[in-house]
């Protein structure tokens, strides 16, 4: 078992024919065979994408053909960001069941527009501005580097990529391995929060332990925190370490990520810490102890 | 993007937003022409500068009993001699920092007889989704300081997308905000069109504080904070042209014009990382090993050799920078175009302070190669923590 995707998931690209799309998809179908089933364009429909290796895949004209001819449960997005969030209501309307979002740089106001489409919907949307979906050995949906994967017992959920990938390396290097890996991204407004991730973690049975990664600006790590305790209440709980990035970040300034902002008095590390730790959370003072601090809270 | 006061007052105006009539001077030459051409006889005398806090603000040039960065002025001689006295200066508020910002724009507005003043901005509510409004009865003063000490005094209401500023909403805001009368309808004609104005320009921010009820019963936009989403300034050339260089940092000026994601701080350790949380996870663990970062820099996902060498070089030009920490966990980044990038720049302005690279992810192994091939005093780390411990020490045996 995992989170999201495994090795049946079937995947459509928005923005296949960009140097982007193109370079992920490669890596991705080198990915012990990730099933990458085609392209959309709106004007390259029945043209066949060709990778640097001969890869081929159909390109369709819409993500609805797309889903009808290949039976896709999923799309992935590479799409600029002037037109992302119009590529992620195109696969909500089609009902694609796990859209990955991974542009960087969308408007938050058609985020907003997207978002109240998506609630109205069942699909579900990871990102935007996000590193995607990682099931090892089975699944590659995004941009995360796959050699660093091994196929065990943590579930890592983070709003940032490259945390994402200090988490995995590490819980590689201490010999643990991943049941999955999810960046929900760095956008202030976003499909999936950390509650929904945590959610499903919870109930699969091949997630033995949880690292959660969060950063400055807004309140869902205080939300989670909030959410963890009383699920724990009712019997549900797994062993967690966590880590929040920017607790040297000045006040008002936006730190890269468009969610990454310390505003009004809110939104600091200190709150974020503080609430984890009252949820059973260790969380890591350092970066580069994520794998480490989940080691010491599995020993007890 | 920030903007200053009176430009967001011209932006509501256009949308028809009741503001007082003013005018903006760059030198006090223009003062008195400016006082001339508004009603008087009372008139408001605003720095503008990007930073709160101005009314209570202190200018460093002038002595600790001098007015602050808002004045009174009850004749147009008044006016002109608060013109004289704050432009060119230093004005510090609680905002600015202790360095302060220079003053290099005035507003001069014509005053208003104020009966009450309320608080009123519009944000994007990350918690559902949603653009809201925020309002309370207690404006005027420092709306953290209300929502710390009387957080029942603020009222959040979030607009349905789909649906726009609804009666229902129209009706909570008026009676969260104690409004009636003639108050009342501006405040129904108002709060729509300040929502017009937050989601056609793709506001970030919206602040309105005070918000006034004037003496004849009557709403009026008393003072205005705008900032702008920066992602979607793409499609707001308009916008784009009011920005005011001035304002900002020149190293990040310079790092805008590259489309690089950085900040300047205090500290010595220059920092080039990929990725904003790891950018931020790069400071804090120099800081936990006793060092300060000098800027935050996140490289970005796409970024070409160009661009590496561009975020190199605005590092290296920070003279407070006593070594340089370079973080790469390459996802879409890949390694060897960071490590050509990084060579490229040594090679053309030269490498005076210890460097350290810490290389992972996507093409590794090509990237080391780049780097050892290369020649360069590079100190090679294995991991964040080998790469921090290195760079700290390498700063104090310097």
């Amino acid at each position: 078992m995992s989170i999201l995707i495994d090795k049946n998931t079937r995947i459509l690209v928005q923005g296949l024919t960009g140097k982007t799309g193109t370079f992920h998809t490669e890596q991705a179908l080198a990915y012990h065979g990730t099933k990458m089933v085609g392209g959309i364009h709106p004007k390259k429909g029945g043209e066949t994408w060709q990778g640097s290796g001969g890869e081929k895949l159909p390109i369709f004209a819409s993500v609805a053909e797309g889903k009808a001819e290949t039976g896709a449960n999923a799309s992935v997005i590479y799409v600029p960001p002037a037109g992302a969030a119009e590529a992620i209501i195109e696969a909500i309307e089609a009902g694609i069941e796990l859209i990955v979002c991974i542009t960087e740089g969308i408007p938050v106001a058609d985020m907003i527009r997207a978002k109240a489409i998506l609630d109205a919907s069942t699909s579900r949307l990871i990102g935007p501005n996000c590193p995607g979906v990682m099931t090892p050995d089975e699944c590659k949906i995004g941009i995360m580097p796959g050699n660093i994967f091994k196929k065990g017992s943590v579930g890592i959920l983070s709003r940032s990529g490259t945390l994402t990938y200090e988490a995995v390396f590490q819980t590689t290097n201490e010999g643990l391995g991943q049941s999955s890996a999810v960046g929900i991204g760095g956008d202030p407004v976003k499909g999936t929060e950390f509650i929904d991730i945590l959610d499903l973690y919870l109930d699969d049975p091949e997630t033995e332990s949880i690292i959660m990664i969060g950063e400055i600006g807004g309140s869902a790590e205080e939300d989670a925190a909030e959410w963890l305790m009383e699920q724990a209440k009712k019997g549900r709980s797994k062993p967690m370490a966590g880590f929040i990035a920017g607790r040297t970040a000045p006040e008002g300034r936006t730190m890269g990520h468009a969610g990454a902002v310390i505003s009004g008095g809110k939104g600091g590390a200190e709150d974020k810490i503080k609430a984890m730790e009252a949820a059973g959370i260790r969380v890591s003072p350092s970066p580069a102890r994520l794998g480490k601090t989940l080691v010491e809270v599995l020993k007890g | 993007m920030n903007i200053h006061e009176y430009q967001a007052k011209a932006l509501l105006k256009e949308y028809g937003a009741p503001v007082a009539e003013g005018v903006a001077i760059f030198s006090a030459d223009e003062a008195e022409a400016a006082a001339k051409s508004l009603p008087g006889p009372l008139y408001v005398v605003k720095s503008q500068i990007h930073a709160g806090g101005r009314g209570k603000g202190k200018f460093t040039e002038l002595g600790p009993d001098a007015k602050g960065g808002v004045r009174l002025a009850f004749s147009i001689d008044e006016a002109k001699a608060h013109a004289k006295d704050m432009l060119g200066n230093t004005l510090v508020t609680k905002q600015t920092g202790d360095a302060g910002k220079q003053v290099n724009r005035l507003y001069i507005e014509d005053g208003a007889d104020i009966a009450r003043e309320l608080y009123l901005s519009i944000l994007v509510d990350r918690s559902v989704g949603q653009v809201a409004f925020v309002v309370s009865t207690e404006g005027g003063m420092d709306i953290e300081a209300v929502a710390h000490d009387t957080p029942e005094k603020i009222i959040t209401v979030a607009i349905d997308p789909m649906k726009g500023v609804s009666s229902a909403d129209l009706a909570k805001l008026t009676s969260a905000l104690e409004l009636t009368g003639d108050a009342a309808k501006d405040g129904e004609t108002l709060f729509p069109i300040l929502y017009k104005a937050f989601v056609e320009k793709d506001m970030a921010l919206l602040e309105v504080n005070p918000l006034i009820v004037m003496k004849d019963g009557r709403l009026r936009v008393l003072d205005a904070k705008v900032s702008f989403d920066n992602n979607a300034l793409f499609r707001h050339p308009e916008i784009v042209e009011l920005r005011d260089l001035s304002e900002e940092d020149a190293k990040e000026i310079e790092a805008s014009k590259h489309d690089l994601a950085y900040v300047a701080l205090d500290g010595n350790i220059g920092c080039m990382v990929n990725g904003a949380g790891l950018a931020m996870a790069t400071m804090d663990i120099i800081k936990l090993y006793g060092e300060e970062p000098a800027n935050f820099l996140d490289v970005g996902g796409g970024a070409s050799k160009e661009k590496v060498t561009a975020a190199f070089k605005i590092i290296t030009a920070d003279p407070a920078v006593k070594g340089i920490l370079v973080n790469i966990f390459g996802g879409i980044m890949k390694c060897d175009v960071i490590a050509e990038g990084v060579v490229a720049a040594v090679k053309e302005v030269g490498l005076k302070v210890p460097l350290v690279v810490r290389l992972e992810g996507t093409n590794v192994a090509l990237g080391k190669k780049i780097i050892n091939e290369s020649g360069l005093d590079v100190i090679a780390a294995d991991d964040l923590d080998d790469a921090a411990q290195k760079i700290v020490k390498a700063i104090k045996g310097s």
